[in-house]
C-alpha cells in the first residue's frame, strides 16, 4: 500500500465513534456566526439588527478575493452584531441571531434525492461554490473557489480528494463516505468539471476499508451504466468504436486508493506525495505539481451547493473521548454553541481535563464551552484528567527521534532550541517555514519536551519577518 | 654548539618571516575606525540593553559618530548625564529628557483575578499569548510567566509569587524599554519618574465593558469616568472602556485615586497621610 | 466551575520515555551479561554490581550535594552507564579500580557537563579509557574463561584474540569468539549474544541501523582490502568483526543517544569515522584494541557532524 516517504508516526487511532450513524443536533436558542470562519479577509455583514433572516440566507458577504460569505443556518431575528469571546479567550466579531425555527430560503432543496445531472460550465460551478461560502473543511478553511482557479501558468491534471482522516479519534469523514457515497462521488465529479480535468484520486487510510469498498462499488455501478448507454446507441461498427472511445474519454476517471496507516498522511504535501509521488516545492502550492487537493467533506458540500443550492450551513463533527458516554457523529448547524453538541453526546464527563476542538494531534483546547460551531469545526475530543495532565519535561537526550519522525525532514530539536533562544534568523536558515505543525516531534519525544510550542512560535515570528522584508 | 646555532638560525628566521607576513597582512587588512567611536562607547553605560534601538552600545556610538547628530538618538539608561558627555565629544547640543521608569498597567493580582483554566504549555508569555488569551477571564491582563523579567538586563523586574505580577525596582530600572517590547499584552509603559518617584496611573488596560471586566477581575478599570470628572487638569481620558492618565498633564493631586471604585488608579511613592491610617 | 486545562497541540504522547529506552538497552545487554556470568563467574558479578551501585551512588551524590538539583537516578541512565562500564572491564579488576572508574565516568564523563543530555563523551568510555591509561596492566590482564568460576581476583590470565593477532601468535578457533569462550572484557566476548541484543534494539526501534552497520561495514571493507593486499600480515575481516570490543562498541557504545549525531546521514559519517579509526589503531597502533578511542574521537566530532549533516529534507533544493 502507498504512503509518504519521510518520517511519520503511528499513534493509536482510537476511532471510538466509527460507524455510528449521523445524528442531527437540535437548534440552539441563539446562534452566533463569526465573521472569520475562513482564511483571508473577514466577511462583511449585510444584515442589520432586527432583520428577519431565513435558513440559508446570506448574512455576510465575502470581504475580498480570498474570503467567503457567511450564511445563516437558522431562521430568526438578528439580535446584535457584536463581539463574542471565542473558545481561546479572544474577542471576535460575529452576527448573533435569535433562533425562531428552521425555515429555508425558497430555492434550497434541503433534503432531497440524489441529483446526478449537472450541465453547468466551470465558471458557473465556481460562482455557485463561492456564493455558498464553501471553504476547505479539512481544517485550514481556505476558500474553495480560490483553489479551483489555479494560477494560469500552472496546469492542473489531478484532483486529489483527502479522505484520509489521519487524526486519531475523528470519524465523521468516514461516516460521510458510508452514508453518502453517491453524493460524495457526484461532488468529486462537479469539482473535476469545474477544474476541467479528467482524473481524480480519492485517498483513504486502510483503517476505513469498508468505505474504500463502498466507493469502488459505486464507481463500478456508474461505469456499467455508462457502457450500457454506449452500447445502446444504434450505430455501425466503426462508428460505435469511435463513440465508445470518445465517450470513454468523456467519462472522468476516479480512483479510490487505500493508503497505509501513518500520521500525518492528511497533510496536503504528504498526501500528494503518497498518491502521485510528486513533491510540492518549498513555499509552493499543490497546483505547482499539477494537483488540487480537496477534503471529502468539501466535496459533499460542493454537491449540496451546486445540486441543491444549499450553502454551507451545516458541518459534520465527531464528538468523542475515552470517557464520553455516547461518542458519535453529528450534523450540526453552524452557530450552535459546542455546549449543545456535547449534550447530545451525553454531556461533559466529570473527569474531563481538556476539551479539544479537532483531533488530538492538531486540535486546540477550548477554555469554555460557549464557542460556536463554525466552518472550522471538525470534532470535539474530551480527554480525561489523566490524559490531559502535563508530562514532566526533561533534558534533551539527543535521541534523534524527532528528526527521524519529522515528515518535512526538519531538525525539530535544533529548531526548538533556537526558538527558546530567540534565534529567528537561524530558524529561517533551518527552514522552519516548512513546518506543518503536525506534532510528530512532540508526540515522540521521550523527554517530553514541548518542541512544537517553540517551533510554532518561531515559525510565526519568522513568517512575520519574511513578510516584513517582502513589503519593504 | 652547532645544534644551538642551527636551531637559533632556523627558529629566528621563522620568527622574522612570520613577523613580516603578519605586518604585511595587518597593513593590508587594516580597517580605519574613527577614534571618536571608542571615546563615545567609553562614555556609554556598556549594558548593551538595546534600549536606544541599536544592537548595543557600540552600534549606538558608531551611529552617533557617523551622523554627527543626536536628534533621534538617546541613551535611556545613561540619561541626561551621559548624553551631555556624548554631546560634548561630538560637539553638538545635548537633548534634555526627563528620567523615566517602567510601570505595570495591570493590577490583577491572583487574589482578585480568579483563574478559569490551567495552561500547561511552555511557560512563556509570548508563546502562551499566541495560543490563548490567558488563564483568567481578563484577556488584557498580565499572563505572569515573566517574559519581562527575562528581558530585563538590569535585574529590576521580578515576578512576585503571591500576586503573580511583576514588581519593578525603580532604583534599578533604567527605562531601557526592553520589558515594554517583551510583554505581548503591552502592559509595561515608560512613564515620567516624577518628583521623588511620585506618580499616578491607571493600572489596568482592560477594554471590556464594566460588568465583564469587573467579573474577570475585581481591580479592573470599569470605564466609569468618575476620575475624568474629578480631574481638575483634564489629564484623564476614557477610551474603549479604560481610563488613561496623561503623565504630561497630571499634577499628582490624587483626587482621582479617591473616587476610583475599583482601586485601579495607583498613586505610588507618596508619603502616607497621617489621618488615613493605612 | 471546572478548570479545563489549556495547552497547544499535540495533546497525546507516544508514551516513550528515557526510562523505557534505558530499560530496553539493559535488556539488550542481558544475553551478553549472562555469557559473562557463565564464563567469568563471581568476578563478573562483583565487578558489575560494584560498577552499577557506585555509578548510581555518585550520580545521586553529585546531584544532591554538588549541583543541588533534583536527583534523577530513576531515569536509569546512571545504572546503564554502570553496566556498560562493567561490560568494558576485565572481570578480575580490583574493586577499588572499578569505583574509581565509576567516579570518573559519572563525574568527569557526565555530571561536569551538566548531566544527562549535555555530555560530549560517552561516560562509560571515559571511565574505561581513564582506567586503561591509569592502570594499563590491570586493564589488559584478562582471566581465563572458565564456566561458573568462583575466583575473582586471583584467576589465571589469558590474552585476547586481538593481542594474539597483534603479537603474531596462533589464533584460537573462531567459534570461541562467537560464543564467548575467550579472554577479554566481560561484555565483549560473545559475538552471538551481542548481535542478539542488537537485533532486539533494532526491533524495539531504540537504535537505527545506521551507526552499527556503517561501523561494521567500514571495518569489514578496510580490513578486507588489507587482507587481500597481504594475507600474512593482516587477518581476515571476519576475525576483526567478531573479536575485541567492536560489536559491543558499535551496537551499544557508539549508538549512545547523547553523544552520537542526530541525523541518519550524520550517523553514517560518524560510523565510517569510527570504523576507520578503529582499524588504523588495530593494525598500526600500539594498542591491540582501538574501538574505545575511535568512539571517543568521533564523539568529539559529533557537534561538527550535526552542524553539516542536515536531515534529508522533504524537498531537497
Amino acid at each position: 500500500m502507498k504512503t509518504f516517504s519521510l518520517g511519520g508516526i503511528h499513534p493509536h487511532d482510537n476511532k471510538l465513534s466509527a460507524r455510528k450513524p449521523f445524528k442531527v443536533v437540535a437548534l440552539p436558542d441563539v446562534a452566533i456566526f463569526p465573521l472569520e470562519q475562513h482564511i483571508g479577509a473577514p466577511a462583511k455583514p449585510i444584515v442589520a439588527v432586527g432583520d428577519k433572516v431565513l435558513a440559508g440566507q446570506m448574512i455576510a458577504e465575502a470581504g475580498g478575493f480570498v474570503s467567503a460569505p457567511v450564511h445563516s443556518s437558522v431562521s430568526g431575528t438578528v439580535q446584535k452584531i457584536a463581539t463574542f469571546t471565542d473558545g481561546w479567550g479572544f474577542d471576535k466579531m460575529a452576527i448573533h441571531i435569535k433562533v425562531e425555527g428552521s425555515e429555508w430560503v425558497e430555492n434550497i432543496q434541503a433534503n432531497s434525492e440524489l441529483r446526478t445531472e449537472c450541465n453547468l460550465s466551470s465558471e458557473e460551478i465556481i460562482k455557485k461554490i463561492a456564493d455558498a461560502g464553501i471553504v476547505g473543511l479539512g481544517g485550514a478553511c481556505f476558500p474553495t473557489q480560490v483553489k479551483l482557479m489555479p494560477p494560469k501558468d500552472m496546469s492542473v491534471d489531478t484532483l486529489i480528494i483527502n479522505a484520509v482522516e489521519c487524526e486519531p479519534y475523528l470519524t465523521h469523514n468516514h461516516q460521510l463516505m458510508l452514508e453518502k457515497p453517491a453524493e460524495v462521488l457526484m461532488g468529486v465529479r462537479i469539482l473535476m468539471q469545474a477544474l476541467n480535468i479528467k482524473k481524480a484520486i480519492i485517498g483513504i487510510e486502510a483503517n476505513k476499508m469498508d468505505a474504500v469498498e463502498l466507493l469502488k462499488g459505486e464507481l463500478i455501478k456508474e461505469k456499467g451504466e455508462c457502457q450500457h448507454k454506449v452500447s445502446a446507441k444504434n450505430t455501425s461498427v466503426t462508428e460505435s468504436v469511435d463513440v465508445l472511445l470518445t465517450d470513454r474519454e468523456k467519462v472522468p476517471e476516479v480512483n479510490v486508493v487505500p493508503l497505509k496507516l501513518k500520521y500525518p498522511q492528511g497533510g496536503e504535501k504528504q498526501l500528494i506525495e503518497a498518491l502521485t509521488g510528486r513533491k510540492v516545492p518549498n513555499g509552493g502550492i499543490p497546483a505547482a505539481v499539477g494537483c488540487v487537493v480537496q477534503n471529502v467533506g468539501t466535496a459533499f458540500a460542493v454537491y449540496e451547493a451546486v445540486q441543491l443550492n444549499k450553502p454551507l450551513v451545516e458541518v459534520m463533527m465527531t464528538v468523542t473521548g475515552p470517557s464520553v458516554t455516547n461518542p458519535g457523529n453529528f450534523i450540526v448547524r453552524i452557530g450552535t454553541p459546542i455546549e449543545k453538541v456535547l449534550e447530545m453526546a451525553g454531556g461533559i464527563p466529570a473527569d474531563t481535563g481538556k476539551i479539544i476542538g479537532g483531533g488530538p494531534m492538531m486540535g486546540k483546547t477550548y477554555s469554555h464551552t460557549n464557542h460556536p460551531v463554525s466552518k472550522r469545526s471538525s470534532g470535539l475530543l474530551l480527554l480525561p484528567n489523566d490524559m490531559a495532565a502535563p508530562l514532566e519535561e526533561k533534558n534533551c537526550i539527543r535521541c534523534g527521534k524527532c528528526v527521524q519522525n519529522c515528515p518535512m525532514g526538519l531538525a525539530p530539536y535544533l529548531l526548538a532550541t533556537q526558538g527558546e533562544m530567540a534565534l529567528w534568523d537561524d530558524m529561517e536558515q533551518e527552514q522552519v517555514a516548512n513546518c506543518i505543525e503536525c506534532g510528530c516531534c512532540t508526540f515522540t519525544c521521550p523527554s517530553n519536551r514541548p518542541l512544537l510550542d517553540y517551533i510554532r512560535y518561531g515559525k510565526q515570528t519568522v513568517m512575520a519577518n519574511i513578510r516584513a522584508r517582502a513589503s519593504k | 654548539m652547532n645544534i644551538i646555532v642551527t636551531s637559533l638560525v632556523v627558529l629566528g628566521s621563522i620568527a622574522i618571516i612570520a613577523a613580516v607576513i603578519l605586518f604585511l597582512v595587518a597593513r593590508k587588512f587594516a580597517v580605519y575606525e574613527d577614534p571618536l567611536i571608542d571615546q563615545v562607547a567609553e562614555v556609554l553605560p556598556g549594558a548593551n540593553c538595546g534600549g536606544c534601538g541599536y544592537a548595543g552600545c557600540r552600534a549606538f556610538a558608531e551611529n552617533c559618530v557617523k551622523t554627527g547628530k543626536l536628534e533621534r538618538d538617546y541613551c535611556p539608561v545613561g540619561g541626561t548625564d551621559v548624553m551631555k558627555r556624548v554631546a560634548a565629544l561630538l560637539g553638538v547640543e545635548a537633548q534634555a529628557s526627563e528620567p523615566k521608569v517602567a510601570v505595570l498597567l495591570c493590577n490583577g493580582s491572583s487574589a482578585c483575578r480568579p483563574k478559569l483554566t490551567t495552561y500547561t504549555g511552555v511557560k512563556k508569555c509570548s508563546i502562551a499569548h499566541t495560543t490563548y488569551a490567558g488563564e483568567t477571564g481578563c484577556k488584557f491582563g498580565c499572563i505572569g510567566f515573566g517574559d519581562c523579567q527575562v528581558a530585563c538586563a538590569f535585574d529590576a523586574l521580578h515576578i512576585d509569587p503571591t500576586t503573580g505580577l511583576p514588581v519593578i525596582d525603580e532604583d534599578k530600572c533604567t527605562a531601557c524599554g526592553a520589558c515594554t517590547k517583551a510583554c505581548p499584552k503591552l502592559l509595561l509603559q515608560l512613564r515620567k519618574k516624577g518628583p521623588k518617584g511620585r506618580k499616578v496611573y491607571v493600572a489596568c488596560k482592560s477594554q471590556d465593558k464594566g460588568a465583564i471586566a469587573k467579573k474577570a477581575c475585581a481591580n479592573a478599570c470599569i470605564g466609569c469616568s468618575k476620575c475624568v470628572k474629578e480631574c481638575p487638569f483634564e489629564a484623564i481620558t476614557v477610551t474603549n472602556n479604560v481610563a488613561y492618565i496623561d503623565d504630561t498633564k497630571c499634577r499628582l493631586c490624587r483626587k482621582c485615586v479617591a473616587v476610583c471604585p475599583t482601586g485601579a488608579i495607583h498613586a505610588v511613592n507618596f508619603p502616607v497621610k497621617k489621618d488615613e491610617n493605612v | 466551575m471546572n478548570k479545563w486545562i489549556v495547552s497547544s497541540s499535540p495533546h497525546v504522547h507516544s508514551g516513550d520515555s528515557i526510562q523505557k529506552n534505558m530499560l530496553y538497552v539493559v535488556l539488550a545487554l542481558l544475553p551478553a551479561y549472562l555469557v559473562a556470568l557463565y564464563y567469568f563467574g563471581v568476578g563478573a558479578l562483583v565487578v558489575s554490581v560494584i560498577a552499577i551501585a557506585s555509578c548510581i551512588g555518585f550520580e545521586a551524590f553529585i546531584q544532591r550535594f554538588v549541583l543541588k538539583t533534583k536527583v534523577s537516578i530513576s531515569d536509569g541512565s546512571a545504572a546503564l552507564t554502570g553496566l556498560l562500564l562493567a561490560m568494558n572491564l576485565p572481570s578480575n579488576l580490583p574493586w577499588w579500580m572499578v569505583i574509581i572508574g565509576s567516579m570518573v565516568a559519572i563525574g568527569l564523563g557526565k555530571m561536569c557537563y551538566g548531566g544527562l543530555g549535555n555530555n560530549l563523551f560517552n561516560p562509560a568510555l571515559v571511565g574505561r579509557v581513564f582506567l586503561l591509561i591509569s592502570f594499563p596492566a590491570a586493564m589488559t590482564t584478562w582471566p581465563i574463561p572458565e564456566p561458573f568460576s568462583m575466583a575473582y581476583m586471583d584467576a589465571q590470565t589469558a590474552a585476547t584474540p586481538l593481542s594474539f593477532m597483534k603479537f603474531d601468535q596462533m589464533l584460537p578457533p573462531i567459534l570461541n569468539t562467537l560464543i564467548g569462550n575467550e579472554g577479554g572484557s566481560m561484555g565483549e566476548v560473545s559475538a552471538i549474544a551481542l548481535l542478539l541484543g542488537g537485533i532486539f534494539l533494532l526491533w524495539k526501534k531504540v537504535i537505527t541501523w545506521h551507526i552499527p552497520v556503517s561501523i561494521l561495514a567500514t571495518v569489514a571493507l578496510f580490513t578486507g582490502i588489507m587482507h587481500l593486499v597481504d594475507p600474512m600480515a593482516y587477518e581476515n575481516p571476519l576475525w576483526h568483526l567478531c573479536s575485541g570490543g567492536l560489536l559491543l562498541g558499535s551496537i551499544f557504545m557508539a549508538t549512545d543517544y547523547v553523544t552520537s549525531p542526530m541525523t541518519p546521514r550524520g550517523q553514517i559519517v560518524y560510523g565510517v569515522g569510527i570504523g576507520l579509526i578503529t582499524v588504523v589503531i588495530r593494525l598500526w597502533g600500539s594498542y591491540p584494541e582501538g574501538v574505545s578511542f575511535a568512539i571517543l574521537l568521533m564523539n568529539a566530532a559529533t557537534p561538527l557532524i550535526d552542524r553539516y549533516m542536515k536531515p534529508k529534507r522533504f524537498v531537497s533544493k
